[in-house]
């Protein structure tokens, strides 16, 4: 029992580490990846090539002056960053990290809890986040971040709806389980479900840009039209928070796409590649290599945010709207029949 | 009635299948920043790497000393009296006896100040002066916190003894004999054999 729970321990504190790590120095990666598509260098001053620009940034952020406006609710203006931040770290228990590790005749999941109904909990604590926003922005008593909320909510339950009808045909055509673990261990047996999923893969990946609120879907921070959006009113850590939160959010998209689409810590010819290393089941090093895999593909899909948010520019709100009702919605649908079709007559699925 | 023959009629023909669909032009746009990726910065790391500047670049002024260690400014007024943008402000202080090292002639600037902000490095004054003693060099004036500290005075202008500042590219012949032109305003008072016996060239 003491064992179970020190495990426990342990996979928390290392997803949470990574997740911030990987947050931190994502915000330097896309200042560096945006100043290498615009012929610019980036950051280069603190550290060895800006390295220790994120630890900067921080400090920065936690020396500047904090200002809780006084018409602001004050409670509620806290709770803001602090649940958007909390959500945003949340989603990464169910996340697979790698393959399980056999330790003594134990077997230890790369995983923080494996519960059933994963998908349905990433669907559930994206929702929550909104919350965040809302709640900040509402509490700000400022037009503008009234504004940047209200957008940002009827943005998420827009677009969550899409998402939701693209996973339901992604489980439908990976063998019914909800489990993230259960998912990705289907596609190390076949394929990796892009190869049946690419209209799903597409809708999917359009969602989470809007989800966590990335060009060109970042109207709730649309800085032309309202300043700055939810965050207007917030200033030193608190704004800090909405922002890495944001770089959390794209970091476990990542991982939930690479998850759900592309096979997370599997890759092709991994069973070949072990077999020729001489590597057994539940070994360290597999878990190591499948970690490594995943990680290339989080990366991968991070360049992908950053590649399409430094080329389009920002939506309109009705186009937004449009996109998100009138394409993506029936889009959704369409494949979802298509999928359910396609099953039918594979025998996979009988009325 | 038709005014000009610019009338161009407003094309709003019906978009296609793939042009309503996006993603075509979205793939074009990303293909065009990420061909970015690939090019070579024009950045220069500026305090590391330095833009080579021309060898007759306007900086930071110097008012120069002569072999001896004295200082060359008379106090004459005339870079004052050039300067388009009254950047330049002195008073006279008059040699004493035991001063001939500091000082080479009886007369000399006993405060000299620049407002920086002022200056538009342009170089009038070192034409102006008649005793070679002003010259612009190759060196930036440096950022400062307040406007006080852009007024440069003797401190920071006056070259220092052991540390001299090499104006010889700007010192040229052509400059030299320029001076010489009697017929030219401000070389008026200028005596030509006087500058031989300090300058040899």
């Amino acid at each position: 029992m003491i064992a179970f729970v020190i495990y426990k321990a342990i996979m928390c504190a290392a997803v949470f580490l990574i997740c911030l790590g990987a947050a931190a120095y994502a915000t330097l990666w896309e200042r560096k990846f945006a100043a290498f598509l615009q012929d610019r260098k980036g950051p280069s001053r603190a550290g060895w090539g800006g390295l220790l620009q994120p630890l900067a940034d921080g400090v920065k952020m936690f020396m500047k002056e904090e200002i809780i406006p006084n018409v602001s609710n004050r409670a509620l203006f806290i709770l803001g960053p602090s649940l958007f931040m909390i959500t945003a770290v949340v989603t990464s228990a169910v996340v697979p990290w790698a393959k399980p590790v056999n330790i003594g005749g134990h077997i230890y999941d790369m995983q923080i809890t494996d519960i059933n109904i994963g998908v349905i909990y990433l669907l559930g604590v994206a929702s929550i986040g909104v919350y965040g926003i809302m709640i900040g922005g509402w509490a700000s008593n400022n037009k503008f971040a009234l504004l940047g909320a209200v957008r940002a909510s009827s943005q998420m339950i827009s677009y969550e709806i899409p998402m939701g009808i693209a996973l339901i045909a992604l489980i439908i055509s990976s063998g019914g389980s909800l489990s993230l673990k259960e998912i990705v261990e289907e596609q190390d047996l076949h394929y990796a479900n892009i190869v049946c999923q690419p209209l799903g893969f597409l809708i999917f990946f359009i969602c989470a840009l809007a989800e966590t609120n990335r060009a060109p879907f970042d109207l709730p921070e649309c800085e032309t039209e309202l300043v700055g959006g939810y965050h207007t009113e917030y200033s030193s850590m608190k704004l800090g928070l909405f922002l890495f939160a944001e770089y959390i959010n794209m970091f476990i998209s990542s991982a939930v796409i690479a998850t759900l689409y592309f096979g997370g810590y599997n890759f092709p010819f991994a069973h070949e590649l072990y077999a020729k290393l001489g590597l057994a089941d539940g070994s360290v090093w597999i878990s190591l290599i499948g970690f490594g895999a995943l990680m290339t593909k989080i990366f991968g899909f991070i360049c992908l945010f950053m590649w399409i948010r430094w080329t389009l520019p920002r939506f309109r709100y009705d186009q937004l709207m449009n996109l998100g009702w009138k394409t993506l919605l029936p889009l959704s649908l369409f494949n979802l029949l298509l999928t359910v079709a396609i099953e039918y007559f594979r025998g996979n699925i009988h009325f | 009635m038709q005014l000009t023959n610019r009338k161009v009629v407003v094309s709003n023909k019906e978009q296609s299948f793939a042009e309503r669909l996006y993603l075509p032009a979205i793939a074009k746009g990303m293909i065009i920043t990420a061909s970015h990726l690939f090019k070579k910065p024009p950045t220069i790391n500026y305090p590391e790497v330095k833009r080579p500047i021309a060898p007759v670049y306007r900086g930071q002024h110097v008012l120069k000393r002569d072999e001896n260690g004295a200082e060359r400014c008379t106090s004459c007024g005339m870079c004052a009296v050039a300067c388009p943008a009254e950047a330049i402000t002195m008073t006279s202080g008059e040699r004493k006896k035991g001063e001939e090292h500091l000082y080479r002639e009886e007369k000399y600037a006993a405060t000299y100040e620049i407002d920086m902000l002022r200056c538009i490095f342009c170089g009038l004054c070192e034409e102006a002066c008649p005793k070679e003693a002003i010259f612009l060099t190759d060196r930036l004036v440096d950022a400062q916190f307040e406007r006080k500290d852009f007024i440069y005075g003797k401190d920071k202008l006056v070259e220092k003894i052991d540390a001299r500042i090499d104006v010889t590219k700007r010192q040229t012949q052509a400059v030299l004999d320029f001076k010489k032109v009697k017929g030219l305003k401000h070389n008026e008072l200028f005596d030509a054999n006087k500058l031989n016996k300090g300058h040899k060239h």
